[in-house]
């Protein structure tokens, strides 16, 4: 069967050398021609992740080990399904909060799953810049699946493939990011992922949403959904991270929704064909009307979770290539 | 090079200085002559056209000699008394005053003698204790502040932790002025700076690093300035950070005001930018902040409005700084550097030599009371040779301190202690 779909397999159209980099820790510093290769071969994956014989031996003999200090479903099953698609084999580890507490470090850890030889680690964890430490003392190449409130770059970049696939372009286009942008790592990495794709990028949250100096990175910040959803061809909303939450940032959900909360009659600002994107999981009620959610028409939200995989599975294949180039190399 | 403390005092001549005294401006070639522990005598022209017969000779070749330098505030936890001895005498400090954060607290009068005794038993630097003002540093209840002076401490201090409450503030500042004693803060809003690592703005946002906001900073110093005036309390504000700290303490200081401040080294050589890409040797508390607050610092080097500088001197375990950043704990090593970074100010033509070397001598002598910090005859022969042209690149493996954690790794600096004399015996010489 695999030999069926080596169609699909890199036949020379990719250039892998394009993405010089050992690991995926950010979007920030990734070139247009890095961020495109992702993107393109990830798209070359859609079709073949919607047939029933849809697995590679791409990555067959790879180890993936998905590395969790923090909860997650979506993204992590998303990383497990993509590497199986590759035919790797994929190991998830959850490091649960008491070993954490226990005194093992994310260096001590990065030490001991070092030994066992994975080809990719994927991690999440906390605390912003954790997985790059991780990074510096593991042979392997490292995906970074979010880092405290730094950055997630698989979801910019699954973002990205969804609204290139919707609109046929990312440059020129007006994006509104709405919502929780203080503790969103979604919201820095797409960030500067539109920004290198030449999109406009525009925050809109109560000031105490709204981390001091973001307008440096790029963005043009609103405090009302209204002004800043104008003319917007993308609508990104973001999930309330009420569990990163200290103190007085908004006084209640039903103020929050009032006034920050996506519904018809915001998104009447928007333009007709706005499209409407949340990285999940959502709150509804919160940031987002559920019948605006569900709006099969408008919404991308569901989509957004299918390039997830194709994604994740570029990203996976191109590391993996980097480190065969780099074997053969030495 | 370890001390001998058995080693015989015999009388020694320093010959062929460039002497510097920055109490009384002296700056010129001449020596120092110490007989047992004390200067005998010193000046310009002295050994012109002799030398005693029986006096040792150590001949400066020139270089700059000088009083050991003062260094206000080092945090002793974390360390042994040998190693931070070592790590000050090979940055020339000869007297060195330890925060009270050590275990136990110094908010009790034998705590004070302890360390006092411990110090002068390792036979290294000399270490002067702060006492806490609240016990336990927990910002409620007023420290012994009267016996704690009594016993020896020379200030009193809550540490890295400021006081909180304004109502403490207030008792703590017209208890002490009961006795004439200065309370030392550490101006750092508690509820501001709750959760931060770094300081807030576009490089924190960048990071994805909760911020501390400079208001911390501003937002004490301005209370307790108001709390001084109305007590009559004497306040002076540690290692100040911010543009707006120099301009609220200069505008007091215009108004008469006795207040006095501090600075550290990496807040008038660094930015924030040192952070990098996490790397924990350079968070220290304060947060490094803007290059606009950097030049402010300098400024207010510069006109006076700050009166000292300090290390910081904060020794860290690796594995307290091999961690995510937010996990990190705060502070770099400081004292080796002491003297290299404040010369950048000489090198970088923004102050005298005289007046670089009063801000880690005499300046802190005078603020606590200390006899040293200046050439007197009688007075203890701490003193430290330095060549001020002499470049060397800082290396964090290559430090005395166990704790290898500082901001200023692969520096390269001008200013080199040759060696520091402390009660006239050469504690520490550099290898040729």
């Amino acid at each position: 069967m695999l030999g069926v779909l080596s169609a699909l397999m890199n036949d020379g159209a990719f250039d892998f050398s394009a993405y010089p980099h050992r690991h995926l820790l950010g979007i920030e510093g990734l070139s247009p021609v890095a961020i495109s290769l992702l993107l393109d071969r990830a798209d070359s994956f859609v079709e073949l992740n919607r047939r029933h014989d849809n697995k590679l031996a791409t990555l067959s003999g790879r180890t993936v080990m998905n590395l969790f200090f923090e909860d997650s479903t979506r993204t992590r099953t998303s990383f497990e399904l993509a590497g199986k698609r590759l035919s790797a084999d994929v190991i998830n580890m959850s490091v649960s909060t008491s070993s954490i507490k226990k005194g093992e470090t994310v260096v001590d850890t990065a030490m001991t799953l070092n030994a066992m030889h994975p080809d990719v680690l994927v991690v999440r964890h906390n605390d912003a810049g954790a997985v790059k430490l991780l990074a510096e003392k593991v042979n392997c190449a490292v995906i970074n699946a979010g880092d405290g409130r730094h950055e997630h770059p698989t979801q910019a970049l699954l973002d990205a493939l969804t609204i290139r696939r919707r609109k046929g372009k990312i440059q020129g286009l007006q994006v509104a990011i709405c919502g929780d942008i203080l503790h969103s790592r979604v919201a820095r990495s797409n960030i500067h992922l539109l920004n290198a794709m030449g999109a406009r990028v525009r925050v809109i949250a109560p000031k105490t949403l709204i981390p001091a100096g973001i307008e440096r990175l790029g963005v043009e910040v609103f405090h009302e959904m209204g002004a800043g959803l104008k003319d917007c061809d993308i609508v990104m909303m973001l999930r309330l991270q009420t569990e990163r939450m200290k103190g007085n940032f908004f006084p209640s959900v039903r103020e929050y929704f009032h006034f920050f909360g996506l519904d018809y009659a915001k998104l009447e600002n928007a333009k007709p064909d706005a499209l409407i994107m949340h990285p999940g999981p959502m709150n509804r009620g919160v940031e987002i009307a559920s019948d605006v959610a569900d709006d099969i028409g408008r919404s991308a939200i569901r989509e957004q979770v299918e390039m997830g995989v194709a994604v994740r599975m570029a990203c996976l294949e191109v590391l993996c290539a980097n480190l065969s180039a780099e074997g053969s190399s030495q | 090079m370890n001390i001998k403390l058995d080693q015989p005092l015999e009388r020694t001549a320093f010959v062929n200085a460039r002497l510097l005294d920055p109490a009384t401006g002296l700056d010129a070639m001449g020596g120092v002559l110490t007989d047992g522990e004390t200067i005998a005598d010193f000046g310009a022209g002295l050994f012109e056209n002799s030398v005693p017969e029986d006096a040792k000779v150590i001949d400066c070749k020139g270089a700059c000699l000088a009083p050991g330098l003062i260094d206000m505030r080092i945090t002793m936890s974390g360390s042994d008394l040998e190693t931070i001895g070592s790590s000050a005498v090979a940055g020339g400090v000869t007297s060195a005053v330890c925060l009270p954060n050590t275990n136990p607290v110094i908010d009790d009068g034998s705590v004070v003698e302890f360390v006092a005794r411990a110090a002068r038993k390792a036979g290294l630097v000399k270490i002067y204790p702060y006492g806490a003002i609240t016990k336990g540093l927990e910002g409620v209840e007023i420290s012994e502040m009267g016996l704690l002076a009594k016993s020896g401490a020379v200030a009193f201090s809550d540490g890295n932790n400021a006081i909180g409450n304004a109502q403490t503030m207030r008792q703590a500042l017209l208890y002490a002025a009961t006795f004439g004693l200065m309370i030392i803060e550490h101006p750092e809003d508690p509820s501001l700076a709750e959760g931060g690592t770094m300081n807030e703005g576009e490089t924190a946002t960048r990071l994805g690093l909760p911020g501390i906001s400079k208001l911390a900073e501003i937002l004490i110093i301005e209370r307790d300035l108001r709390l001084a005036q109305d007590t009559g309390g004497r306040i002076h504000f540690a290692h100040i950070s911010t543009a707006e700290s120099v301009a609220a303490i200069r505008a007091a200081k215009i108004a008469g005001m006795s207040v006095t401040c501090d600075t550290a080294p990496p807040y008038f050589a660094l930015n924030e930018g040192a952070i990098g890409d996490y790397r924990t040797f350079a968070k220290l508390s304060p947060p490094l902040r803007s290059e606009d607050d950097r030049g402010a610092i300098i400024e207010g080097i510069k006109d006076g409005t700050i009166d000292a500088i300090a290390s910081d001197h904060t020794p860290r375990h690796e594995d307290e700084k091999r961690l995510p950043f937010a996990q990190a704990a705060p502070g770099g090593v400081g004292m080796e550097t002491l003297l290299a970074i404040t010369l950048e100010l000489v090198h970088n033509g923004h102050i005298g030599l005289i007046d670089a070397l009063a801000m880690i001598t005499s300046g802190p002598a005078d603020l606590l009371g200390l006899s040293g910090g200046r050439l007197k005859k009688g007075a203890p022969a701490d003193l430290v040779l330095f060549d001020v042209e002499q470049g060397w690149k800082v290396d964090a493996d290559e430090l005395r301190s166990k704790a290898k954690n500082t901001p200023f790794d692969e520096r390269p600096v001008q200013g080199r202690i040759l060696r520091t004399v402390i009660d006239a015996r050469t504690v520490f010489k550099l290898d040729a």
